[in-house]
């Protein structure tokens, strides 16, 4: 399945969108958490600084966010992981919110009940989960009520490689398959659990084999290419709304930053992160738009400054929103 | 003809199975999903009946694979259907609980109040039938502890019934807990004062309202579940030597009825709490806690005792699961103790 060339511009649009997101995202979480400003003998404080907390970002993983998302439309459902904000920027989240949420202010997402982990947008049908795994079902819930509704909508979780040891996986895997419900687990092999390299953590190269025990469909995407994606995504997508069943799909990608921000990385080679960043996702789809004849230097420029302007607006946005009162963390326990 | 009503009485399987049947003919959005609930009926007998009225779709028999259905009812009920997902024996939550407690109960609140879990969790609770430590649990406190769960434990038929199309009709999730020895099984014998008269049409019990099922002068039992009828038995027994027993039936214990609670034993002055989970940390020592609060406001004539699971798990052979778990002569002597302790 080829993208059309609105298509790929909308994956690069998008991927650019994520990238300035998480790179501003990398220097705002920084604010506030290195000497001299805390407390004497820390070398960072992960509580302090206007966006406190874990922070994982998803820089150099774009393309397997774009490639899914470019088949979805708002009706779909999208269950995201810890390492979230790509997958909830492709899937059109509102963005002023979502910042909001990750600044912990009252006019965030959850009313800054969740933060960066937690993310639920109901509009755009996009939440995510801290927990390994956990998603996986619950994308079943959702493609189980669009079955039962009578809908042709599809739900995708996403995952890391990290995730497809876990047990929710499998179950999710088994359910879907027995109930044909229209799914597309989406792995996200950047190589690392946090430290663990998947060799050290996985019985097989790729869990793409493993949709073979659960009478699915394995994909495996050997690059960390948006086009690629697209492609192994658009068939799954599609068979997902003839009703005909489940898609497993690994993408190898490729995780720019620590696990979190903080992470010494000291499981990693040295300048890693760097030569993977040579062969980067937005610049070879950039590469192939000019190709077409569809990007130059000044569409480009443009094209990166509109999305500037809305990435930094949401920051701004974010800092300038009110703290909920603190009382305000007695509500919500329950629907009203 | 006669004009009068035929008293109708139900087991409490049934009245749970006639309120899942009744709300699932009203709104189509409701399902019942877990194992052996479709040809089985449920193992016991939640869902009897309900597979010929509604057929697979929305009956579904699952695979033995509780993180997948239960995550599964999370994503639909976020989608606006209202799942019933049986757990089976709540002794199982182990093997799913992050679903539970990591999403279910906390979703809610972490999207600001954004997401709905319309989910109802049925489950089997307690022993006494010799079935051991992992089958034999009631381990409602747990539930309770966990903030963003409503947790429902009844005590009879009648009670079960109301609360179950309360529970169904509710946004939040609710744990609905019954216990085995009161459901009016065919193979396992029961408290029959659980079996009784249950109205044919629909009806809801609303969330925290306790229940005084016995009034008295002399003690209050707090208790729950199939501790009530275990009590009420007692209570027979003690008034015919002249001890006047109140009892009050929690019903749920999320949302907590502490008021009724409070009332009581101001007016009896002597509290003790009957339970069937384990002692340290559970619903014996909140409801001792929600009294100690209390006592600028209230009058005790004796401590407070609970009586409760003596923190070990449940043993298998009879005399040692009926000394470890709370048995009506032994809720007799506990009163017939209390009755002797003055504060002063």
């Amino acid at each position: 399945m080829d993208p059309t060339s609105e298509q790929l511009l909308w994956m690069y649009e998008k991927m650019v969108e994520i990238r300035e997101y998480e790179e501003t995202m990398a220097k705002v979480y920084l604010e506030g958490k290195l000497p001299p400003k805390i407390q004497k003998g820390l070398a960072f404080d992960i509580g302090a600084g206007p966006v406190p907390g874990e922070m994982h970002l998803a820089a150099g993983q774009e393309p397997v966010a774009v490639g899914v998302c470019a088949h979805l439309r708002r009706e779909d459902t999208v269950v995201g992981a810890h390492r979230p904000h790509h997958f909830a920027i492709a899937k059109d989240v509102d963005l002023l919110a979502m910042t909001s949420e990750m600044f912990g202010k009252e006019n965030g997402l959850g009313k800054g009940k969740g933060g960066h982990m937690h993310l639920f947008d109901p509009a755009v049908k996009f939440s995510c989960s801290g927990i390994v795994g956990a998603g996986a079902p619950q994308a079943c819930g959702a493609a189980l009520a669009a079955k039962k509704l009578g809908k042709d909508w599809v739900a995708v979780s996403f995952f890391g490689e990290g995730a497809a040891n876990q047990g929710s996986f499998h179950e999710a895997l088994n359910l879907a398959s027995l109930w044909k419900l229209p799914v597309i687990f989406v792995c996200e092999d950047n190589k690392y659990g946090i430290s663990v390299e998947k060799s050290a953590s996985t019985a097989i190269a790729s869990n793409a084999d493993r949709a073979a025990g659960y009478g699915m469909p394995g994909v495996l995407v050997d690059k960390n290419d948006a086009v690629a994606v697209f492609a192994a995504a658009g068939e799954a997508v599609a068979r997902a709304r003839r009703g005909e069943g489940p898609t497993l799909i690994e993408v190898k990608t490729d995780r720019y930053l620590g696990h979190f921000q903080g992470d010494p990385e000291t499981y990693r080679p040295k300048n890693e992160a760097q030569h993977l960043r040579e062969n980067d996702p937005i610049n070879v789809l950039g590469a192939q738009l000019r190709e077409r004849g569809e990007l130059d230097d000044a569409k480009d420029a443009a094209l990166r400054s509109t999305v500037s302007v809305r990435v930094q607006a949401a920051y701004e946005h974010a800092r300038n929103s009110p703290y909920p009162a603190p009382e305000d963390a007695l509500l919500h326990v329950f629907a009203d | 003809m006669s004009t009068a009503t035929k008293v109708r009485t139900l087991t409490m399987a049934e009245a749970v199975s006639e309120g899942i049947s009744q709300e699932m003919e009203r709104d189509n959005r409701v399902f019942v999903m877990g194992e052996d609930i479709g040809k089985y009926g449920g193992i016991f007998s939640a869902t009897t009946g309900l597979l010929d009225k509604f057929g697979p779709d929305r009956i579904m028999d699952t695979p033995i694979s509780e993180t997948g259905f239960m995550g599964t009812a999370i994503g639909a009920a976020a989608e606006g259907l209202r799942p019933i997902s049986e757990l089976m024996f709540v002794d199982f939550f182990g093997v799913c609980f992050d679903q539970i407690y990591n999403h279910l109960a906390k979703n809610t609140y972490m999207s600001g109040g954004n997401v709905k879990l319309p989910v109802v969790i049925t489950t089997g609770i307690g022993g006494g039938y010799n079935d051991a430590a992992q089958h034999s649990q009631c381990l409602y406190a747990t539930f309770a502890h966990m903030p963003g769960l409503k947790v429902v434990v009844p005590s009879n038929a009648y009670d079960a019934k109301g609360l179950m199309i309360q529970a169904i009709r509710d946004d939040n999730p609710v744990v609905f807990m019954y216990h085995k020895g009161i459901m009016g099984l065919s193979w396992m014998s029961y408290f029959e004062g659980s079996t009784n008269e249950v109205p044919a049409e629909p009806y809801t019990i609303p969330f925290g309202q306790a229940k005084v099922v016995r009034e008295g002068k002399d003690l209050t039992i707090v208790t729950l579940s199939q501790m009530v009828q275990k009590s009420l038995l007692a209570a027979d027994t003690l008034a015919a030597e002249g001890i006047d027993v109140e009892i009050v039936d929690l019903r749920t214990l999320v949302p907590l009825d502490k008021e009724t609670v409070l009332r009581s034993v101001g007016k009896t002055g002597r509290v003790l709490i009957a339970d069937e989970d384990y002692l340290s940390f559970g619903v014996s020592g909140e409801i001792a806690a929600i009294i100690a609060e209390q006592l600028n406001h209230l009058q005790l004539k004796a401590p407070v005792r609970r009586l409760a699971v003596p923190d070990v798990p449940i043993p298998f052979s009879r005399p040692l699961e009926q000394f470890a778990i709370p048995q009506v002569d032994s809720i007799a002597d506990a009163v017939r103790a209390l009755m002797q302790l003055n504060l002063d």
